[in-house]
């Protein structure tokens, strides 16, 4: 790989790149899909290329190709510089990159079960059982699926400046879900909807067939529970939706490159402009928000981000106190500060963004998350995030979980169906009052967290234990 | 140029079908996917990125009996494709059978689409880009604003091949420009155009555009949220197309019993009608799916009633009928989807849409929609860069933004008016036709600060 990149390095130069770095990424995925007993679909898929990123006379040029040649390294490198020098024509300010010292080494996901290695035949026996035991408990579902899917990512980096990294990088994705129709009312239930950097010992360690007839059963009992009635109430989130609230009102505003309108025409900007660095109050001093790339199993974590820069956990609300940023070689400087390492890309033929690494709430000591429900006199228990919605700047959001249980005098009560609750990001988080300890500590993976244009799907992770918000609008809407 | 031109293409995967027959394959179908596609982006007013990416990726889809295993590459020498041949052979062959699966489509007469492709998309530079983009600097720069957006340029070229004779292939290009002008207080403006032919695009006009509705949208009043009487403008109509598409109008939905589709049941008013059709040259032309079928025109809705939804291969067979060709790539466990809707033009102006209003609300688009409730088409979603409260039939003025949590077959229900003029423009499920409409009322159940 050395050949082609140092072609590629060089070839930019040659062209007037005052930067340039190189990618080439190899990837590898498969996947499983078991629907009402049957084998729907099985994929697997391979796809390699590499992809040149210049700045000439500070403008930023990307070309990529699937051709592993040196002639293609030649040509990439050239379309790349004549692309810097067409963004030039509409340049305000030239980019300047911090400095970093050459990135060295290789990085590897720890994997005890390698999920590619292990037969198909296996897998889709697993699936099968989990399928089949929710649709043994349930024999009425209107469907059931069991899904895998597995990426492995060899990905070699070098730069101008000696850079030279390679990763090898594994994510498996894995969950079941049950489905009960009746007249108009459809309700859903899944488990666990994520994913992790690991292999296959994390999705045995799921127990998907231990977890599927209760899941069925809460599908069909949800058809005939009670309407979430509108009002203002308590709530306590559980880590299984918890992960997506961070996911939406932390995660995406403190991308710095989201805050200075990259993202703009697209998904939006952030309410977390950067003249409220160190003094906004974004949450209560129950907060404590880091991005952290090195946490184990987190689908954010890896040796070096896209740039080179090795990866670190950079804290993003401290004491409830916006502190940093998810930030950039090109980013970071405009607020006096060294990239925090979150520039990734998803695959050889698209430029790194800032996205998130593994953005996690800390969990405190004290309180169970069974403790803070039992210290609740009356409120809900909102379990698996069901939909999401939130406005350009990220300060009104929506969701919908698939369960909610009424706690009435610290007691979980009835099952509601259809819960919803919605607020405005700042607003909810300075309500928190209870943050639950380790014991419900689990790392979340979100794989299908879009940005870009062209979009890009990135896998993240996040950290929750579960939490306990005050005075909150839920059951919105009328049906 | 990308490699493959159509022999390039039908022949790579009629040799992708030759491998599988000497795998023993009792079926194959191969797809082969060339792109070559660009994208410029702008932001405060500056290109920040500026990509280009070249590929060919093949898939294969392979038979035996009523065992299927799919693998895909882009690595395209002769070992790679054996390799693909065998590990997709294998796949197949160590799963169970898939009982009701009721073989590939057969060979069939496949008109192709006029105008799916243009040289002006296909042999756009990045200067060209770059020289849209200043323009609409230039306009947005002009009324004291900031320009963002991205103009994006693509031309795929699709084979499919399979063992019973089906060879077909496509060029097809797009092109889209999308601009927010942005006010120093943070207020936007939304335009956006998109054309098969890039040079027909007019990135003056969609600066114009952007830069009225900015200028427009400085120092919003608020209003209460609550049920108000709607303009929605095309860019916020393709969404209600792409939303019922997503929950409703694929067979596999109707099938799994998600979707609130029954043909017959009244959902819109008279004035809604919605059709499919990937031959009409109003949109992006594509004259077949991704096994090869050639696309029908689906009536999905007609003057307010369910018709018809869309089928591949599988869910055909599972119905009884042929597929309308709206399949996607092998393995597909998500359905057939309608990737080229119209909705029908009606004979209204702007300012008859708006003189319908008493007092209610222009609304520009709408951002991060999302269902709540599938079967009934619930909704939530805010609006974005640019609401207008009207009333007396006139625009008064700028309004922060709002939440609603609304069906979109009760706003279906309750379009009393729908504009002459339609939009071509890209959403989440591909390219549509959009017009303008006016919609009796929109339940608004939340709002920002901006």
């Amino acid at each position: 790989m050395r050949d082609l990149t140092d072609r590629a390095l060089d070839a930019a130069v040659q062209h007037g790149a005052q930067y340039a770095d190189v990618r080439v990424v190899r990837r590898a995925d498969e996947s499983i899909s078991i629907k009402s007993g049957q084998v729907e679909a099985v994929a697997a898929g391979e796809s390699e290329g590499f992809g040149v990123r210049v700045l000439v006379d500070g403008a930023w040029g990307f070309a990529s190709s699937s051709q592993l040649r040196p002639a293609a390294a030649d040509e990439v490198a050239r379309e790349a510089t004549r692309i810097a020098r067409a963004s030039a024509l509409l340049q305000r300010e030239p980019v300047v990159l911090d400095a970093r010292p050459p990135a060295q080494g290789s990085y590897s996901t720890p994997v005890e079960i390698d999920p590619f290695a292990l037969p198909l035949e296996q897998k889709i026996e697993e699936l099968l059982a989990a399928d089949t035991a929710m649709r043994t408990a349930e024999p009425n579902l209107a469907f059931t699926e069991a899904r895998y899917e597995g990426l492995r990512e060899w990905k070699t980096f070098a730069a101008s400046d000696g850079s030279f990294t390679e990763q090898e990088i594994t994510h498996v994705v894995a969950g079941i879900e049950a489905d009960a129709v009746e007249g108009d009312e459809l309700q859903r239930r899944t488990y666990p909807d994520s994913g992790q950097a690991a292999g296959w010992e994390w999705v045995r360690g799921l127990d998907l067939v231990g977890h599927a007839p209760a899941l069925a059963s809460e599908a069909v009992a949800l058809l005939s529970a009670p309407q979430c009635p509108p009002g203002r109430t308590t709530i306590i989130l559980d880590p299984s939706q918890l992960y997506l609230q961070i996911h939406e009102s932390c995660g995406h505003p403190t991308e710095l490159d989201r805050v200075f309108g990259t993202e703009a025409s697209y998904a939006g900007t952030s309410f977390l402009t950067t003249d409220k660095l160190g003094t906004f109050r974004y949450g209560s001093e129950l907060i404590d928000i880091v991005a952290d790339a090195t946490a184990p199993g987190g689908m954010g974590t890896f040796g070096w981000d896209d740039e080179g820069v090795t990866a670190q956990a950079v804290p993003l609300i401290e004491g409830g106190l916006l502190v940093g940023y998810l930030s950039s070689r090109e980013t970071a400087p405009h607020i006096g500060r060294q990239s925090g390492g979150a520039m990734r890309a998803e695959g050889w033929n698209r430029i790194p963004l800032i996205r998130m690494t593994n953005v996690s709430l800390r969990p405190r000591p004290g309180m169970s998350l069974e403790e803070i429900i039992a210290d609740t006199d009356e409120g809900l228990y909102l379990i698996s995030n069901r939909s999401w919605s939130i406005d350009d700047k990220r300060l009104n959001f929506q969701f919908a979980t698939e369960l909610a249980w009424e706690i009435k005098g610290g007691r979980l009560g009835r099952m509601l169906k259809n819960p919803t609750y919605t607020g405005i990001t700042y607003e909810f988080w300075r309500s928190c009052d209870a943050v639950a300890d380790e014991r419900s500590y689990r790392m979340y993976g979100t794989p299908n967290c879009g940005k870009g244009e062209p979009g890009q799907i990135g896998h993240v992770g996040h950290g929750a234990s579960g939490a306990r918000f005050r005075d909150v609008e839920v059951g919105v809407g009328k049906w | 140029m990308i490699a493959t031109g159509r022999e390039a293409g039908l022949g790579l995967a009629q040799r992708l079908l030759d491998l599988a027959a000497d795998e023993g394959a009792t079926e194959a179908e191969a797809l082969v996917i060339g792109t070559d596609s660009q994208l410029t982006r702008f932001a405060n007013s500056e290109i920040h990125q500026n990509v280009a990416e070249r590929d060919v990726a093949v898939n294969l889809r392979f038979v035996d009996g009523k065992r299927i295993g799919v693998a895909s590459t882009n690595r395209l020498d002769e070992a790679s494709l054996r390799r693909l041949a065998a590990r997709a052979a294998t796949s197949a062959r160590l799963q169970p059978e898939h009982p009701d699966f009721a073989g590939l489509p057969p060979a069939g007469p496949t008109p192709l689409a006029a105008g799916a492709a243009s040289a002006g998309t296909a042999e756009s530079t990045p200067e060209q880009r770059a020289e849209a983009a200043r323009e609409v600097v230039g306009r947005v720069e002009g009324a004291g604003l900031l320009g963002f957006g991205s103009f994006a340029t693509s031309l795929e070229r699709v084979a499919v091949a399979n063992s019973h004779g089906l060879a077909v292939e496509e060029a097809r290009t797009f092109a889209q420009l999308i601009t927010v002008a942005m006010a120093p207080g943070g207020e936007g403006g939304y335009a956006e155009a998109c054309a098969v032919d890039a040079t027909a695009i007019d990135a003056r006009a969609v600066g114009e555009e952007a830069a009225q509705k900015c200028t427009a949208c400085v120092a919003p009043g608020t209003v209460p949220p609550g049920e108000y009487p709607v303009v929605l403008e095309p860019y916020a109509v393709i969404d209600l197309l792409g939303m019922l598409g997503y929950v409703g109008f694929s067979a596999l939905a109707v099938q799994e019993e998600r979707s609130f589709f029954e043909p017959g049941r009244v959902v819109g008013s008279e004035l809604v009608t919605i059709v499919d059709d990937g031959m009409d040259p109003a949109g992006a032309p594509a004259s077949f799916d991704y096994e090869g079928v050639a696309k029908q025109r689906v009536a999905l809705i007609e003057r307010g009633v369910c018709r018809d939804v869309v089928y591949d291969a599988q869910t055909a067979a599972r119905a009884g009928r042929a597929s309308t060709g709206h399949g996607l790539p092998a393995p597909n466990p998500w359905g057939p989807f309608p990737l080229n809707m119209l909705m029908d033009a009606g004979t209204a102006s702007r300012e008859e849409l708006l003189g319908g209003l008493d007092r209610g609300l222009l609304v520009t688009r709408f951002h991060y929609t999302n269902p709540v409730h599938p079967k009934l088409a619930i909704v939530t979603g805010m609006t974005r860069d640019g609401l207008f409260l009207v009333e007396g039939g006139k625009i008064r003025g700028p309004v922060r933004n709002l939440r609603f949590t609304q069906s979109y077959l009760q706003a279906l229900a309750g379009v009393q008016a729908v504009s002459a003029e339609r939009r071509l423009l890209r959403g989440d499920l591909g390219a549509a036709v959009v017009p303008s409409v006016r919609i009796a009322g929109f339940t608004f159940t939340g709002a920002t600060e901006h």
